[in-house]
């Protein structure tokens, strides 16, 4: 056991550190976060090799080796100093990756830079109504005609789908192959005739996500990325990593800190209510848990660290786990305040910018998002335990 | 960085488990509970080196750490073995060790495996009803409740000050009477004191809190050792029982359940590790870790025994399975050292939360 990073990841730690302590001001605040500021904060995040930190040079990013412990780092200081850590999105987020590992080395130099500057915004379309945890049964054609693919269908939960200037996209080009082996990855620009974007108002009140329709859209043929067919391994060369991000640890670590300086705040009949014992002890139980969850988490990391340690179930756990923790962890700060729990958008009485409320419902909507909990069971079951798979159900003819 | 056992911790780990898996089977802790001893499984153990891990070398021992303790702990609650462990080979160093020199007779006794060191702390922890314990002039006065081992040659005993002492079971003074619990895999007794000589082991209150911490970490790993059991036992169940046609583990009712139980149980892994870790390394943690991992492991192992048990169906209730006897170790390490509830509020106290 020795938690330590050494003394040059501690000198690295101090410089960070340092950084925030001397421009944190300029970090944007509030929710624009795709204006001026944000990219111009984003250039200089990148410079310092604070985000976008292992992607080449020559595609505009920071061009450092791969290490762990300072992406560790760097995600520790700014979440401890509460500073913006730069854009995110899933441009940035999943389609850099997997063009990192799966592009042209044109499709690298045309996309890149722009995604990771702010310049370039993306969405992704792959869920569709009928393809939701059986995301390989999705439908949308793709049709080859001459030098173009002619798209038809529907994707849902294409999150900023109405500002995106390009989405990357799952689609059946080949109807008659197995369903994981007929599908294409394709990129195109959401300009192209015959797109419809329709906002989809979801019980946070705000439209988070869009459905997304194609009607006859016209893609040129070298817009895919890896071949024809292979669209589902480009997918899911970066899916799982996409999974234990979604509710890291470190986060619920600062919502724990600021629920219990709610409770010292918060007064019912004028006793505060982490002098309440009911309400205390419910905050212990979720702060074990979010305990449990840190310690986890940095098995996952050790593992990754120490070729020949086992991680055991320990990646395969933190979605389901992370996501119904951080559900209830929100969900206790809403019963601290009671009536003021509800206040919402306008209200006088708002707590936290009506962040409790938010990631309340938000989290909900992780619980089901990026593999529901019930898919992350059969994982954990399936892959984890060895348990036998659910008999296929044969369809009646 | 590495956090996870060295690889010494990994063969201690399986040095532990092949002689538990050997010498510790269902059957002969069945033979426990019926009114057998445990002296071979505790001999097997010293040989092992066992009692000596957390004395210092210069005391004859071997001098590892509380992580080491956690490790063997946990082998122990996986194979729900009847044994001094807790209060011989973990608290009682942790106790004596921090009295100086005072004790180097006693600690190569029981680093020899000839002395048996029973824990009376309930009284100083939460005491119930009408049991208290009063010192008074090297004397002992009052009565412990569900003291364990009931084969001790001498108790820990901690009054309601949190000082502690140390008496003989066979002190003239001391009444030792049987009392029958739900875990037949460990005996605890009602010690009664009419004026029991008592030497004096520490009035010092950071003793009792270390001592108290590392018996609750290594509770905390007994519990996780057969929760993990449990649940593996649960699997294997579900793979072989068929109805309607298929395994019951293709039902995603059933597989489900084990999803869940081993979600929940995975980061109870991290958190024991990390417990034991902190006792040795991490003062300023070690406390407040100590307290959410005794809790956090006690509401996660009552879902896990009451989950694997169901997993079982009807057999799972029967003695026949014997699964029981990892359910109730589970109910007993719940309330043993601390009710959840109680150790909580204790977390809560020591972040300075509340008074």
């Amino acid at each position: 056991m020795d938690l330590s990073f050494g003394p040059e990841y501690e000198g690295f730690r101090s410089e960070v550190a340092t950084f925030l302590a001397s421009n944190a001001d300029k970090a944007p605040k509030g929710n624009d976060l795709r204006g001026q500021q944000a990219k111009d904060w984003q250039k200089l995040l990148i410079e310092h090799g604070y985000t976008c930190r292992t992607i080449p040079k020559e595609f505009g990013g920071y061009g450092a080796e791969p290490d762990i412990i300072k992406t560790r780092i760097i995600a520790e200081e700014f979440s401890k100093a509460r500073v913006n850590a730069g854009l995110g999105g899933q441009g940035i987020s999943m389609l850099v990756p997997t063009l990192l590992e799966m592009g042209t080395q044109e499709q690298k130099e045309q996309f890149i830079r722009p995604t990771i500057t702010g310049d370039m915004i993306w969405c992704q379309g792959y869920s569709e109504p009928g393809a939701g945890s059986d995301l390989a049964a999705l439908s949308t054609a793709a049709v080859l005609d001459g030098d173009e693919w002619v798209i038809n269908g529907q994707k849902i939960w294409t999150s900023t789908a109405q500002i995106a200037d390009w989405i990357f996209c799952l689609v059946r080009s080949e109807p008659d192959a197995p369903k994981h082996k007929g599908i294409s990855f394709l990129l195109f620009d959401m300009k192209t005739p015959g797109i419809e974007v329709r906002p989809l108002v979801d019980m946070t009140g705000h439209a988070n996500f869009n459905e997304t329709f194609f009607t006859d859209v016209r893609v040129p043929k070298h817009q895919i990325v890896g071949e024809r067919g292979q669209g589902w391994q480009v997918a899911n060369a970066i899916l799982g990593h996409e999974r234990e991000t979604l509710a890291p640890a470190n986060t619920a670590q600062t919502r724990i800190n600021a629920l219990i300086e709610l409770m010292k705040n918060e007064t019912a009949d004028g006793a505060r209510l982490i002098d309440n014992p009911v309400y205390r002890d419910r905050l212990m139980k979720i702060q074990g848990k979010v305990m449990a969850m840190r310690f986890n988490e940095l098995r996952v990391l050790s593992a990754r660290l120490n070729a020949g340690q086992d991680p055991g179930l320990s990646r395969m756990i933190t979605k389901l786990e992370g996501t119904e923790l951080r559900h209830d962890l929100e969900g206790l700060a809403i019963d601290v305040m009671g009536e003021i729990g509800l206040a919402y958008e306008d209200n006088p009485h708002l707590r936290g910018g009506g962040s409790w409320q938010r990631d309340y419902m938000y989290f909900l909507g992780l619980i089901i998002g990026g593999g529901t909990s019930q898919i992350q069971k059969n994982i954990i079951s399936e892959r984890g335990l060895g348990m036998p798979r659910e008999p296929k159900f044969e369809k009646a003819s | 960085m590495q956090f996870g056992l060295s690889e010494e911790q990994i063969l201690l780990l399986d040095n532990v488990n092949r002689f538990l898996d050997d010498n510790s089977p269902l059957d002969r802790v069945r033979a426990y509970a019926d009114g057998g001893d445990d002296a071979d499984i505790w001999a097997g153990l010293t040989e092992l080196g066992v009692p000596a891990l957390l004395i210092p070398e210069a005391q004859g021992g071997i001098g590892l750490d509380p992580l080491d303790a956690a490790i063997v702990a946990e082998s122990l609650g996986a194979h729900i073995t009847p044994s001094p462990f807790l209060g011989t080979a973990v608290m009682a160093p942790t106790a004596l060790v921090a009295s100086g020199g005072k004790y180097d007779d006693l600690l190569a006794e029981i680093a020899a495996g000839t002395h048996r060191v029973g824990i009376a702390f309930s009284e100083a922890i939460k005491r119930r009803n009408d049991a208290q314990v009063e010192a008074r002039d090297g004397r002992l006065f009052g009565k412990s409740l569900f003291a364990f081992d009931a084969d001790a040659d001498s108790y820990l005993v901690a009054d309601q000050k949190q000082h502690l002492y140390l008496v003989a079971a066979d002190d003239p003074g001391l009444t030792r009477t049987h009392l029958t619990t739900v875990d037949k895999t460990r005996r605890t007794v009602e010690l009664t004191y009419d004026n029991a000589a008592a030497q004096s082991v520490s009035t010092d209150v950071r003793v009792f809190e270390s001592v108290l911490d590392i018996g609750r970490v290594a509770i905390a790993a007994d519990t996780m050792g057969a929760a993990q059991n449990m649940l593996d036992q649960a699997v294997e169940y579900a793979k072989q029982r068929e109805q309607f046609n298929r395994p019951i583990g293709s039902f995603q009712a059933v597989k489900h359940m084990c999803a869940e139980m081993a979600a929940q149980l995975e980061p109870c892994r991290s958190m024991v590790w990390f417990a034991g870790h902190a006792l040795a390394e991490l003062p300023e943690e070690a406390r407040v870790t100590a307290c959410h991992t005794k809790a956090h492991l006690a509401e996660v192992a009552q879902f896990v025994a009451k989950t694997a048990t169901e997993v079982h169906g009807g057999m799972g209730f029967t003695d026949l399975v014997g699964l029981h006897y990892w359910f109730k170790r589970c109910g007993a390490n719940r309330q043993w050292l601390g009710a959840p509830e109680f150790v909580r509020q204790e977390a809560a106290v020591l972040q300075g939360l509340t008074d």
